[in-house]
């Protein structure tokens, strides 16, 4: 079975965010970058999914800048067989509809049985790039994986996937399919150091708009319907009464209060 | 091409409460264009909620009526709407950002020729035209907007941003859509149901709880926050990640994916306060947040904050509230 696995990089959510001087966007300099979580349970699947029917082929696509080769070298050591970067500064500031045209575009180089990707980007948590390429490649799909079991030879799967409010649906799909798996599937495995070895001799393919056959108009920014054009911190609600100190005092403070003035205790 | 579509979500005759929230968001960019917002419903037998919907000053009620529509599948409810909007033509079509319309709205939008800007939680009319609003990051940051070039949007709109539509006005004409039944794919074989949870505790009546965050860093540090949910006679909750991780079994999720409470107190300890998170515990009476981060978005829905180190205040407030009891 051959799987495609799209993978964002994204900023590391435990990273302190600064706003660029335009306020157009974070500062990306010394910012930690990791593989967006879902994406890397989506990676997790698909290697388990080969691994259980000891033949197959895993392949990461990922867009981005320079620095998405070090999620992509993650992404070997962890096990999968190659990687495609889509690098061209064309791409930049894409919108849902441009990136997920680009990448529609990569996948659709090479057939696939299943094409496995993240829920939801921890960046612009725009939710809909997976399902777009789903509908540019008209395949089935669903968000909010959270089980898969192949049958049929691998024609077609059981889904479970995720509903409000603590319930699952399950359903069986044809496959080829997108399927949009979210965090909490499995916990994803750490790199070996024998991964990291042998991610070294591994492909990592780049392919740039004009390899694509997309247009300047279809690609980034000028392919986008959608533009952001500033970034801030939200504007505190009401904001939280902030009770200074150290931790003890702090502590009592703040037991004072819910006793005697919240009257919560 | 004109006119705004709010797509209405149900279930078992019900309206998702998301859907009268669309309802606003499209009755303001009606109001911002100077256009008219018209209700949409995708099922089978919904003459109650059609009427329901008729009474929220929307300009009319449209509605695809057909037995392949009665559940949702992502092929048939993509193939009947896009057909109604190539016949409508509005310009904005409006989804409650729920995981439903999540699931299909982007096939929806490809079918339509539609760009797409998910999550909105405001929109204003601007210099040069609409201004949206959306979280980014995790809700640590918000993002600014701006829709170019022409040809309709699909926007979908986060709860709790454009509270329901109140009755307004004189029932709106009820109108039906035409269905091709033969467009209809039914690309999912439902099978069923099930509780995510295997076990289910009930946390919705709990007085008071201690919910935990990513930030606890692993299952052999949870012994703190047993302490303090036994200082303050609390049950213990938790975020997505904290479950996802296998730290504490699936039905300690707040969420919108868990549980949804509203007890007297909440405390949240290390937890940053994503809107998947704060749709499950906006309800909290009162709401403490604990984070070493003071930019967590936390902070700006709890009452009362303590910026710092778990490690260090969590031991010190148990103490504390011990302390107070004894004296
Ligand atoms: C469709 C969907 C459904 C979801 N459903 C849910 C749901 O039902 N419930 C839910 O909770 N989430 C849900 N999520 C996930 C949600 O988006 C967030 O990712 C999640 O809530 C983050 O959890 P967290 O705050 O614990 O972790 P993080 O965002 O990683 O925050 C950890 C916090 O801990 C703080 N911290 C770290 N170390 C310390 C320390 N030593 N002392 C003090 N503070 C510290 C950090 O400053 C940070 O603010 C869902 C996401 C999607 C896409
Ligand atoms: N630049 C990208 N490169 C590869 N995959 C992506 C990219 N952007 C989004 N995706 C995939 O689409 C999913 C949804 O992203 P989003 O629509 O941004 O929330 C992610 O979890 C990824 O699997």
């Amino acid at each position: 079975m051959k799987i495609a696995v799209c993978m964002k990089q994204v900023p590391d959510t435990e990273a302190r965010l600064r706003l660029n001087k335009l306020g157009t966007w974070i500062e990306e300099e010394d910012l930690p970058f990791v593989i967006n979580e879902s994406d890397e349970c989506a990676l997790e699947e698909a290697l388990q999914i080969r691994d259980r029917q000891s033949s197959g082929e895993v392949v990461v696509f990922s867009l981005g800048p320079e620095r998405v080769r070090e999620a992509l070298r993650k992404a070997l050591a962890l096990g999968a067989d190659r990687a495609v970067h889509l690098l061209d500064p064309a791409f930049a500031a894409g919108d849902p509809l441009a990136t997920s045209r680009a990448l529609a575009a990569a996948i659709g180089r090479e057939p696939f049985d299943l094409i496995l990707t993240g829920s939801q980007s921890d960046d612009l948590g725009w939710g809909v790039t997976a399902s777009l390429i789903a509908a540019r490649l008209d395949l089935p799909h669903a968000w909010l994986v959270m089980g898969i079991e192949l049958e049929a030879d691998g024609s077609t799967a059981r889904v479970v996937r995720e509903m409000e409010a603590g319930k699952n649906e399950i359903f069986r799909l044809r496959l080829p399919a997108v399927l949009e798996v979210q965090a909490g599937i499995n916990h994803p495995r750490y790199a070996s150091l024998k991964g990291i070895m042998q991610a070294k001799r591994k492909e990592i393919a780049s392919l740039g708009r004009a390899e694509l056959g997309l247009d300047e108009e279809e690609a980034g920014a000028a392919g986008s319907r959608v533009e952001i054009v500033a970034v801030e911190f939200p504007r505190a609600g009401g904001g939280a009464r902030i009770l200074e100190g150290d931790a003890a005092s702090a502590s009592a403070q703040l037991v004072e209060l819910l006793r005697n003035e919240a009257r919560v205790l | 091409m004109g006119g705004v579509w709010a797509i209405l979500q149900h279930r078992d005759g019900k309206a998702h409460p998301g859907s009268w929230e669309a309802v606003t968001a499209a009755k303001r960019i009606a109001e911002a264009l100077g256009d008219t917002a018209d209700a949409v419903l995708l099922g089978s037998g919904m003459d109650d909620l059609a009427r329901e919907a008729a009474l929220t000053g929307v300009g009319s009620v449209r509605v695809a009526d057909h037995p392949a529509l009665a559940s949702y599948v992502p092929g048939a409810h993509t193939a009947a709407l896009v057909a109604a909007l190539r016949q409508g033509a509005p310009t904005f079509v409006v989804f409650p950002h729920t995981y439903q319309s999540i699931d299909y709205m982007a096939r929806v939008a490809h079918g339509y020729g539609a760009g797409i800007l998910s999550e909105v939680v405001a929109v204003a009319a601007g210099p040069d035209g609409l201004a949206w609003t959306r979280p980014i990051l995790e809700g640590k940051l918000q993002a600014r907007a701006r829709v170019r070039g022409d040809g309709p949007m699909v926007v979908s709109v986060q709860a709790g941003a454009f509270p329901g539509a109140a009755r307004a006005g004189e029932a709106a004409p009820i109108a039906a859509l035409a269905v091709d039944e033969a467009s209809l794919t039914l690309d999912r074989d439902l099978l069923g149901v099930e509780d995510a949870a295997s076990d289910v505790v009930d946390l919705t009546a709990a007085e008071r709880i201690v919910a935990v965050g990513r930030g606890i860093g692993g299952a052999d540090k949870l012994g703190i926050i047993r302490e303090l949910a036994a200082a303050c006679g609390a049950e213990i909750a938790a975020s997505r990640p904290v479950i996802d991780n296998g730290w504490l079994p699936r039905d300690r999720q707040i969420g919108s994916s868990g549980q949804t409470v509203a007890p007297k107190l909440y405390v949240a300890v290390g937890i940053s306060g994503a809107i998947q998170h704060l749709v499950g515990m906006k309800g909290a009476a009162c709401t403490v947040a604990i984070n070493k981060d003071p930019g967590a978005p936390i902070f700006n829905v709890a009452d009362y904050g303590i910026v710092g180190d778990l490690f260090e205040i969590v031991p010190a407030l148990t103490k504390a509230l011990r302390e107070g009891r004894s004296t």
